[in-house]
């Protein structure tokens, strides 16, 4: 069941200065409204895992681990390997997080960390099929926020496709009966896509892209769309209890798509 | 099973899978008052989907931390009868239908005045019987009618209802199949008098044209439901066929 | 400045009932300069006031509402009610025991136990607190007879009638004495369990159609009906 958060009480004056300082353009950090936070990706850091990266968003830091290994294929797609996102939102993020099994906000989050990357096809699931209807490549993304200063979405899908991008899959010697053994050596994961997430805020009648915690606090609601490397729209994601107008929704839709191919070759920057 | 560009969405006239044309919704019924010991109820019909909506409240909420000070809490349970899929579905609530219940909520919230009745709750229990494809708007849809049957004071109906495409083809209002096999689904929700986007997902694939023609057609379809809405509020308060002289209500007590 | 729709038409929530310099009633609210309907009921306009008559609502309680509450708990200085709203009703000994309450003597469950219907008036809520009850005054106190239903809160006015003229029609037609909580719960108390059924059966037609006109000779017709059939059988 889906609850009021109690967070929804806020600050008025927080709100007001906020409202004030937007209707002169400018932010509480004092980013233009359609300016993110720069960005920070670091690979490999986790030596158990296939890959991993961790980004620092500002000041949110979202970690992502992979780890592939075989398993049964889904009896609707027995030709295709499995992708599976989980997120946690660990106590040492937020005073606001807990212990306990993930809330909504959580599994949102990975639902639609999830969709960016199904829906934009990031690998070949079919790739990853050893024997068909019997063994997959199983590979699960584990989301690990870290410090929680806003736009968890947007760090998200950075860094699980930072991490996916940096995987390195143990290979197999696979029968025809399904039984699978582990031999020496590793592959690519191969990429086909780079999704990338803008999540905009609204507060008032103001759009501001890449909220933080701060401006997250207090805003109405968010949409989150993710763009594939041709720029078209793979996914969307509304949130909180406000609403958006038709004419912002579609003008959005051009603007964010813009601001995330500038995104898509910041991080081929950054990871080489 | 086959494969996307195996399937075939339209037929020889360019009709989609069950008939339909690209613009059309699947056929609708809307009940409302159809459970007795709820405040509010509605029933709906679309197409395959049959989803009943039962609304409490505004009510004593339990527990009691959960009350807010200066406004109603919303609750809003979306959730799936074990038959109501080919393959069944167990019982304890999916991800799927823990993100739906939130989504759901926050298209609900903006439309109630929750401010009028503090520490109260008014719990929105939307119960799937039988799915067959956008059953998170027809859910909506007879979400908002319950709250109205409820008398629940609200701004505007919710009405929802989702746009995609198929075979290359921008469709309304999409059935199972066409969701499943595809290029883009897109629900939708709206407060209609003042064309508010209350809910917004989307999977798939679009181009930033294709979502300017998908996000219209999903409000023009939307705004097509929102009458079948409102006769269907009108028809459960039956007026008696013989018009008398006027009758002063008195309002006071 | 327009009205947009006809008196005593039903209207749903978010449609347009006026545009201009009009005062907002109940069930009401403006936006962008346009007033729109709020809840499901029936529109009304009294000079430049436009409302809803609404058909459907929880009861909210007033100071000064009488209403019919149940106990639901029987503390130590207070009895918890259930009085049909989204607010429990709450007795405290003192109003009962007049400031000599003392709880190591005084039994409270020996006053109203769990599960007593009690008419009380509302003598405070702001909505930050539970309403609190009195049973000071004639009448108040325990409902030791009768039978009692529950109706829509927004209904009574119909059930009341102009001026009281439909319950008074009930009480004479009946020889029930009905007595209507603001609350939505109604005791009825006749003779016999044919009256009060009868009474109850045209209450719960009242509730069914208050929003149709011609109602108070629906009702007379009913009971009329009805007496006559008893008359024969007799």
């Amino acid at each position: 069941m889906s609850v009021t958060p109690s967070e929804s009480t806020i600050s008025s004056l927080a709100r007001k200065r906020v409202e004030e300082l937007l209707g002169e353009g400018k932010r509480l950090d004092g980013r233009e409204l359609t300016q993110c936070r720069e960005f920070e990706v670091e690979t490999d850091l986790i030596g158990t895992a296939e890959g991993s990266a961790q980004v620092k968003l500002g000041k949110t830091i979202v970690l992502v681990g992979i780890k592939a290994g075989t398993g049964e294929p889904f009896p609707d797609t027995p030709d295709q390997g499995v992708l599976t996102v989980n997120a946690e939102l660990v106590p040492i993020a937020s005073p606001n997080f807990e212990t306990g099994p993930p809330r909504e906000g959580a599994i949102e989050l990975a639902r639609v960390v999830d969709r960016s990357l199904r829906e934009s096809k990031i690998v070949d699931l079919e790739k990853l099929c050893l024997v068909p209807g019997k063994a997959v490549y199983v590979i699960f993304v584990d989301i690990y926020v870290l410090n929680h200063d806003g736009n968890l979405i947007d760090a998200s899908v950075l860094a699980a496709l930072s991490a996916l991008m940096k995987t390195k899959l143990p290979k197999y010697t696979a029968k025809k009966d399904g039984t699978v053994t582990r031999k020496s050596g590793h592959s690519e994961l191969k990429i086909q896509n780079m999704p990338i997430s803008l999540t905009t805020g609204k507060i008032g009648e103001s759009l501001l892209f890449d909220p933080s915690l701060e401006e997250e606090e207090i805003m109405d609601s968010r949409i989150t769309m993710t763009f594939d490397s041709e720029g078209n729209v793979r996914a969307m994601q509304k949130g909180g209890h406000g609403v958006f107008t038709t004419e912002e929704l579609k003008t959005l839709v051009s603007t964010a798509g813009e601001k995330t191919s500038e995104i898509r070759d910041r991080l081929k920057e950054l990871i080489k | 099973m086959s494969k996307k560009n195996e399937v075939s969405f339209f037929d020889g006239k360019g009709l989609r899978n069950d008939g339909r044309r690209l613009d059309e919704l699947r056929p609708i019924e809307l009940e409302v008052g159809v459970l007795d010991n709820a405040s509010g109820s509605a029933l709906i019909r679309q197409g395959g989907n049959r989803i009943l909506v039962g609304v409490f409240g505004p009510r004593e909420i339990h527990p009691k931390h959960l009350a807010l000070p200066n406004r109603a809490t919303l609750r809003c349970r979306y959730h799936m009868a074990p038959f109501s899929v080919e393959d069944r579905k167990h019982p304890a609530p999916s991800r799927r239908e823990t993100e739906i219940s939130k989504v759901i909520r926050e298209a609900l919230e903006p439309v109630v005045f929750t401010e009028y009745y503090p520490r109260t709750t008014i719990d929105v229990y939307i119960e799937v019987l039988e799915a067959n494809g956008g059953t998170r708007c027809s859910g909506i849809t007879a979400a908002s009618l319950a709250l109205a049957d409820a008398g629940v004071p609200m701004r505007d109906l919710v009405v929802a209802c989702a746009s995609g495409k198929v075979g290359g083809k921008i469709v309304l209002d999409l059935n199972d199949f066409e969701d499943k096999y595809g290029e883009a689904d897109m629900p939708v929700a709206i407060l209609p008098h003042l064309d508010r986007v209350l809910l917004l997902q989307m999977d798939g694939n679009l181009t930033p044209k294709e979502f300017h023609e998908a996000l219209d057609l999903a409000i023009e379809g939307s705004k097509r439901i929102y009458e079948m809405q409102k006769k269907a509020l009108r028809d459960s308060y039956p007026i008696p066929d013989e018009p008398q002289e006027e009758e002063v209500v008195e309002v006071e007590k | 400045m327009t009205i947009m729709v006809e008196k005593r038409q039903l209207v749903t929530p978010g449609t347009l009932l006026a545009e201009g310099n009009y005062v907002l009633g109940e069930n009401t609210f403006l936006e962008d300069g346009k007033i729109y309907a709020a809840r499901i009921g029936l529109f009304n306009s009294a000079g430049r006031v436009v409302s809803v008559v609404g058909l459907r609502g929880v009861y909210v309680p007033q100071v000064g509402d009488e209403v019919i509450g149940k106990v639901v708990d029987v503390g130590l200085y207070s009895w918890l009610m259930d009085i049909a709203a989204p607010y429990p009703g709450v007795i405290h000994a003192s109003d009962v025991f007049d400031g000599s309450y003392n709880p190591q003597k005084d039994v409270l469950s020996e006053v109203f136990n769990v599960g007593d219907y009690v008419l009380a008036e509302v003598a405070s809520f702001d909505r930050t607190k539970d309403p609190t009850l009195t049973t000071r005054g004639r009448g108040f106190g325990k409902i030791s007879h009768g039978h009692i239903i529950e109706i829509v809160p927004v209904k009574l006015p119909r059930l009341i009638g102009k001026k009281g003229s439909m319950v008074n029609m009930l009480k004479q037609e009946t020889g029930c004495q009905i007595l209507i909580g603001q609350n939505g719960r109604v005791l009825v108390s006749g003779r016999n369990r044919e009256d009060e059924a009868l009474a109850i059966r045209a209450i719960r037609k009242i509730e069914a159609e208050a929003h149709t006109r011609g109602l108070t000779d629906r009702i007379r017709i009913l009971l009329e009906e009805e007496k006559k059939k008893g008359d024969v059988d007799e």
